[in-house]
């Protein structure tokens, strides 16, 4: 049924809230791709199927027959505890939810109303019924991610329930193109893909091309290792990137939107599909959008496996059907970007602040955040802390806070090391760090960025050589191969890496690194060759004892590089009973029945079989 | 005040230029490239050209846009520590086994690398060697040397339309090669060798056949006649340090009598018979009004192209052969009797500047009673090896004329191998009178020149013939998607497959500069000017020939004879 008019939508929101309301208890079971893995979709099923039988069942805080609505939500973004169940009007929240559990919650709860206690988060003996209550969203402030967990994302009506789309009715028929632009410049709305760049920035200059066909494109491509950020709200509201995107393209004269998603996102492709569809239904997209004479419509691309797909033009390219590989700028893509016509290219998580901005204004807007960085920010928090999962903070928020406050510290209260932020672009944040307040700009001085959001936190017991070796190895395959010094440079930076955590490493070969690092960053063509050498340069920095140790000891402090680990048997442990030299596959320990048994370090090849095998546990790794 | 940027203290003025690498090398300085090339596309790939402003920035130069107040320095610290680290990546993935490789001399790896100052590579080699692609008779592919500049992929693509190679894969592992690594010799690759023409290693290169010519020049029982193409001798003394442009031809006559050929000819003259063969065709459908446009058959590399891309207008090329093609069995028609007697065989080497001709020779239509036309092709590249080989002083040499009978040829077959020559002489075979004055006014026709697509109009008595003249096969597409859907209608359209007609084939001593490509057309028309017989249908010897000895065997010998 397509809305003709704005009035019509405020019809169609009406009913929605009605409904929504008629619902006396709100089931949502997290059907991210997080907790689908831990089995929320068994979950889900069988919460609806007692739901169903529900039937002139009276409650007791009901006068007539309940209404239950058991949906399917997106992220709720507490992963280390899934999966979750968020259950309104309580808001309580279950973690760790098994099939089993279900009985339990719909009995006690649905029926009665009452707390299954043991589901809910304890931490330092407190038990925290609200999900607001719990530290780790008590200190958050969800704004982007507001809705992912409260809706069912797969219906358009719960959005538009909840207050969607009032933003582009807004925008639509009380704004002008130029007034729009002009309120996203004023909140200084910056990339959030990592870029930081001036969003209304972008925007005005789109606008003021002389060509007539333009293009909204968005990119979903989300590459970095550990960053789920774009996915979570692709998949768990979708329509509030896509009415950021409607109203992106009114500001600046598109006609169509792509939207491209990479491949391994199927769900999140699923979700757009049927947030496009649906909102094609109504005429919220389309021909002459609810009325207004404007034309919007959206593609959805899906990518091919590329992490270099998440360059702008790379990504315009593959669009196009073209090889995925970063051309030269000059021309930008703002001039000429998809298809050669001026481009306006946002993250996700840049579309999801718009509709906000639009509807409450910038000074609103300006109120969290920092003055060069306003807003809030999504991150993936994961690592060796305890609260692993997806947050969103303002920013100006301390690494101090996130790790400890929002995280709850690291796992077993171990020693803090380092910090990975922005993922194989990035660079490490230590201890010093701590109190820095996370945005652009303040990380740009410490030789950091925040890159899309990805968090991984580290403790003592992380090999920082091997980190810096993991993401040379990410980005050596992902290079496209076009300039010289990505594609030879970073494998010869990969050479150098595997050669130091083999054990095989030299001291000139850090001199190498910082080399091929200087030269990388300076002359390679795109983002991805430019911040390639950033985590080894980082670390090599901030950790060069440890570098140091790899290659003039040949020692790995942490016992993760394997083939420096030195397998040592405790001769007071040791009862001499010869199991661990009679599996050895390389003859490398010796000794004599009851007597203590001694490996020989250059013969041994580090595969831990004596470890495994004595009953004694006299073999350790040595630090 | 006049616009300009500051170029390592001194000041350039920007005059039009769209990228700053050439304000660079405007003020004299020649800053290292790989991958750029001014008529393709800017690639960026190879970031040799990096500069650095006065703030530190670093850059390529060959895609930044000039802005006046620029302040650039071209060789600072870290500018050579940056140029030569890649050039040192470079190099650790290459074979460095120049002595035997068949750019040693002219490979700008060795060039760069020696300018650059590299005297170590600390980074191991350790690519896995791949198989050469020996299937085409134009090209060799040589995965191992190459150093993924892009040039070959944008020429294919840009200037010729045809698009045969790619880049496959990705990161290290990339490689340039047909669609799926098939061989070049099953694509839709025309054998221009274009791709050669830009490549800056041995990655491509042209398919030589030089050993089998010294056997058989060695072998006392055979005749090896040898012929010479128009655009050869203006681009032969490139290597000899003879000014470009410049007529070597009785040098090369000289030089192949020292090598040991048996009988030297001049191409030119089975120019002229194309002329008369290809005119007589043309009047007959003009009479008929069938069957037209009429397209050229001359260039290997526009059939093999109107074949594979546009096959329902292919029925209008000409059913003549080339003018090798006609030549070759001429010549061995000329010499059976000879053969017989004293018990030798004769064999056609062709001396052209093009690689796609090694193709033309392996076609059906151009073999003769089961016998193949010209045996060899060697290119302008080759036999300048074959000279160098022998050692012989070229530039020192004095000129002699080639054998008779087939010594004479006309201005107008020698103007074949520039764009619009083939046209030209068509039109003075048409032209009723021949004379001077028509001469001038032919010239001025529009076929002249290097416009894209030249288009001209002339009355043959009060019908008005359209004609029209392009070169660059990517040019050659335009024109026939345009014919094939009706927008534009020719009488006579001449399609050269390389820019600028045969004289920049891709046989051709390649990397010619902007002089260098001027240099030799002009000197083609230079010696059609000073030519004694300059329409082909008054070369007597031909015109005797025609009443003697070619009566009846005029089809056999010249035309495709594509019903057989």
């Amino acid at each position: 049924m397509i809305l003709m008019e704005n009035a019509s939508l405020e019809e169609v929101r009406e009913k929605a809230v009605e409904k929504m309301k008629a619902e006396n208890c709100r089931i949502l079971i997290c059907a991210g791709t997080g907790c689908l893995a831990g089995g929320s979709e068994k979950i889900y099923s069988k919460l609806k199927e007692m739901a169903d039988g529900i039937e002139g069942v009276s409650l007791e805080f009901g006068p007539e027959a309940a209404h239950v609505g058991v949906h399917q939500s997106g992220c709720h973004g507490f992963c280390e505890m899934g999966p979750l169940v968020r259950i309104e009007p309580w808001n309580y929240l279950y973690i760790k939810v098994k099939e089993e559990d279900c009985e339990e919650i719909f009995q006690k709860t649905i029926l009665k109303g009452e707390p299954v206690e043991r589901l809910m988060y304890t931490q330092n003996d407190t038990v925290y019924p609200q999900q607001e209550s719990i530290p780790f969203y008590a200190k958050q402030t969800r704004r982007v991610l507001k809705n992912c967990g409260h809706i069912n994302s797969e219906d358009i009506n719960e959005y538009i329930a909840i207050g969607g789309y009032k933003a582009l009715s807004k925008a639509l028929f009380e704004m002008k193109s130029d007034e729009i632009i002009e309120e996203v410049t004023q909140a200084n709305l910056r990339g959030r893909g990592g870029g930081g760049f001036q969003t209304g920035y972008k925007w005005k200059q789109v606008a003021r091309q002389k060509e007539t066909i333009r293009y909204v494109v968005c990119n979903g491509d989300e590459g970095d290792p550990g960053a789920f950020m774009d996915r979570s709200v692709m998949e768990g509201d979708p329509h509030k990137m896509l009415e950021g995107m409607i109203i992106a393209g009114y500001a600046v004269g598109a006609q169509e939107g792509y939207i491209y998603v990479r491949a391994e996102y199927p769900l999140a492709i699923k979700r757009l599909k049927i947030a496009i569809a649906q909102a094609e239904e109504y005429g919220i997209l389309g021909d002459n959008i609810l009325g207004s004479s404007y034309s919007f419509h959206i593609h959805i691309n899906r990518g091919a496996g590329a992490f270099v797909c998440g360059e702008g033009s790379a990504l315009t390219a593959s669009i196009e059907g073209e090889r995925g590989m970063p051309r030269t700028k000059p021309p930008r893509t703002v001039e000429q970007g998809l298809f050669a016509k001026p481009t306006v290219l946002n993250n996700v998580e840049t579309y999801a602040n718009v509709a906000m901005i639009i509807e409450n204004g910038f000074e609103w807007y300006r109120k969290l955040g920092t003055e060069t960085s306003p807003g809030t920010k999504a991150f993936a928090l994961t690592g060796s802390v305890k609260n692993t999962g997806l947050i969103e903070v303002p920013m100006g928020t301390t690494l101090r806070e996130i790790v400890f406050d929002i995280g709850g510290g690291l796992i077993d209260d171990a020693p803090f090391k380092a910090v990975q932020i922005g993922g194989p672009s990035g660079g490490c944040l230590v201890t010093q760090n701590l109190d820095v307040k996370l945005d652009f700009d303040s990380l740009k001085k410490l030789g950091a960025m925040i890159g899309s959001g990805g968090l991984v936190v580290m403790d003592e017991g992380t090999c920082m050589v091997e980190v810096a070796r993991f993401f040379m190895n990410f980005t050596q395959n992902e290079s496209c191969g076009k300039c010289v010094p990505c594609r030879e440079g970073t494998k010869r930076m990969l050479e150098i890496l595997e050669r130091i955590t083999s054990g095989k490493g030299e001291l000139s070969d850090l001199d190498m690194l910082e080399e091929l690092g200087a030269a990388i960053t300076a002359t390679a063509l795109c983002g991805l060759g430019k911040s390639a050498a950033l985590p080894v340069l980082s670390t090599l920095k901030n950790f060069r004892e440890e570098y140091v140790a790899h290659v003039t000891e040949k020692r790995c402090q942490t016992g993760t590089c394997q083939a420096m680990r030195k397998y040592i048997i405790n001769p007071e442990l040791c009862k001499g009973c010869s199991k661990c030299a009679r599996n050895c596959p390389v003859n490398a320990i010796s000794g004599k029945i009851k007597e203590p048994y001694v490996i020989d370090t250059k013969t041994c090849i580090k595969c831990g079989a004596c470890m495994d095998n004595c009953p004694f546990h006299a073999i350790y790794i040595a630090n | 005040m006049m616009d300009y940027i500051t170029i390592d203290t001194k000041r350039v003025p920007i005059e039009g230029e769209k990228n700053v690498l050439s304000l660079i090398r405007k003020a004299g300085i020649d800053l290292p490239t790989f991958c750029y090339h001014s008529e393709l596309s800017i690639y960026g790939a190879c970031r040799m050209c990096v500069v650095e402003d006065e703030k530190g920035h670093i850059f390529a130069s060959c895609s930044e846009i000039p802005k006046s107040g620029m302040v650039i320095n071209t060789n600072t610290k870290r500018i050579q520590a940056y140029r030569k680290l890649i050039m040192e990546l470079l190099l650790s993935s290459h074979c460095r086994d120049c002595t035997t490789c068949p750019k040693n001399g002219s490979c700008s790896l060795q060039d760069l690398s020696f300018r650059v100052g590299i005297n170590a590579v600390r980074f191991l080699n350790n690519k896995k060697t791949l198989p050469l692609d020996l299937s085409s008779p134009s090209i060799v592919r040589d995965p191992n040397k190459c150093i993924l500049c892009g040039d070959c992929v944008r020429t294919c693509d840009e200037i010729q339309g045809v698009g045969a190679i790619d880049f496959a894969y990705r990161g290290s592992e990339t490689q340039v090669m047909p669609a799926f690594n098939r061989p070049l010799a099953e694509t839709d690759c025309v054998g221009c060798g274009q791709c050669a023409a830009v490549c800056p290693t041995a990655a491509i290169s042209i398919h030589t056949n030089i050993s089998p010519v010294w056997k058989a020049i060695a072998d006392p029982n055979i005749r090896v006649v040898v012929q010479i193409a128009p655009a050869v001798r203006v681009a032969v003394g490139d290597s000899f340090n003879i000014p470009k442009g410049e007529n070597s031809l009785g040098k090369l006559v000289t030089a192949l009598r020292m090598m040991g050929f048996d009988a030297i000819y001049d191409t030119t003259f089975g120019a002229d018979i194309t002329v008369v063969e290809e005119t007589k065709e043309f009047a007959k459908r003009l009479e008929t009004n069938e069957n037209l446009p009429l397209f050229t058959s001359c260039c290997p590399g526009w059939v093999k192209f109107c074949e594979t891309r546009f096959p329902d207008l292919a029925g209008h090329i000409s059913t003549c052969r080339s003018p090798q093609g006609m030549f070759s069995p001429f010549i061995k028609d000329y010499f059976k009797d000879k053969d017989s007697a004293e018990g030798k065989k004769t064999i056609v080497v062709s001396i052209m500047p093009c690689t796609a001709k090694k193709g033309e020779i392996l076609r059906e239509d151009n073999f003769t009673d089961g016998r193949q036309d010209t045996d060899y092709v060697i290119t302008t590249q080759e036999i300048i090896r074959m000279i160098k080989q022998m050692g012989i002083k070229f530039e020192y040499l004095e000129a002699e004329a080639a054998d008779m009978p087939f010594a004479v040829g006309s201005g107008g077959g020698t103007i074949f191998g520039t764009t619009g020559g083939v046209t030209e002489a068509v039109l003075r075979r048409l032209a009723k009178e021949k004379s001077y004055a028509n001469l001038k006014e032919i010239s001025y026709t529009g076929v002249r020149g290097v416009t894209s697509l030249k288009e001209a109009s002339i009355m043959l008595g009060d019908r008005e013939v359209k004609i029209a003249v392009v070169h660059g096969l990517g040019e050659a597409k335009k024109l026939m998607e345009r014919i094939r859907n009706k927008e534009v209608y020719y009488d006579f359209v001449e399609v050269m497959a390389c820019k600028r007609g045969c004289i920049m084939g891709g046989g051709q001593p390649a990397f010619a500069g902007n002089r260098t490509k001027k240099m030799r057309m002009e000197g083609l028309y230079k010696i059609d000017s000073v030519s004694t017989i300059r329409y082909p249908d008054e070369n007597p010897v031909l015109m005797q020939m025609y009443d003697t000895i070619l009566k009846g065997k005029e089809h056999k010998l010249f035309h495709r004879n594509l019903s057989e």
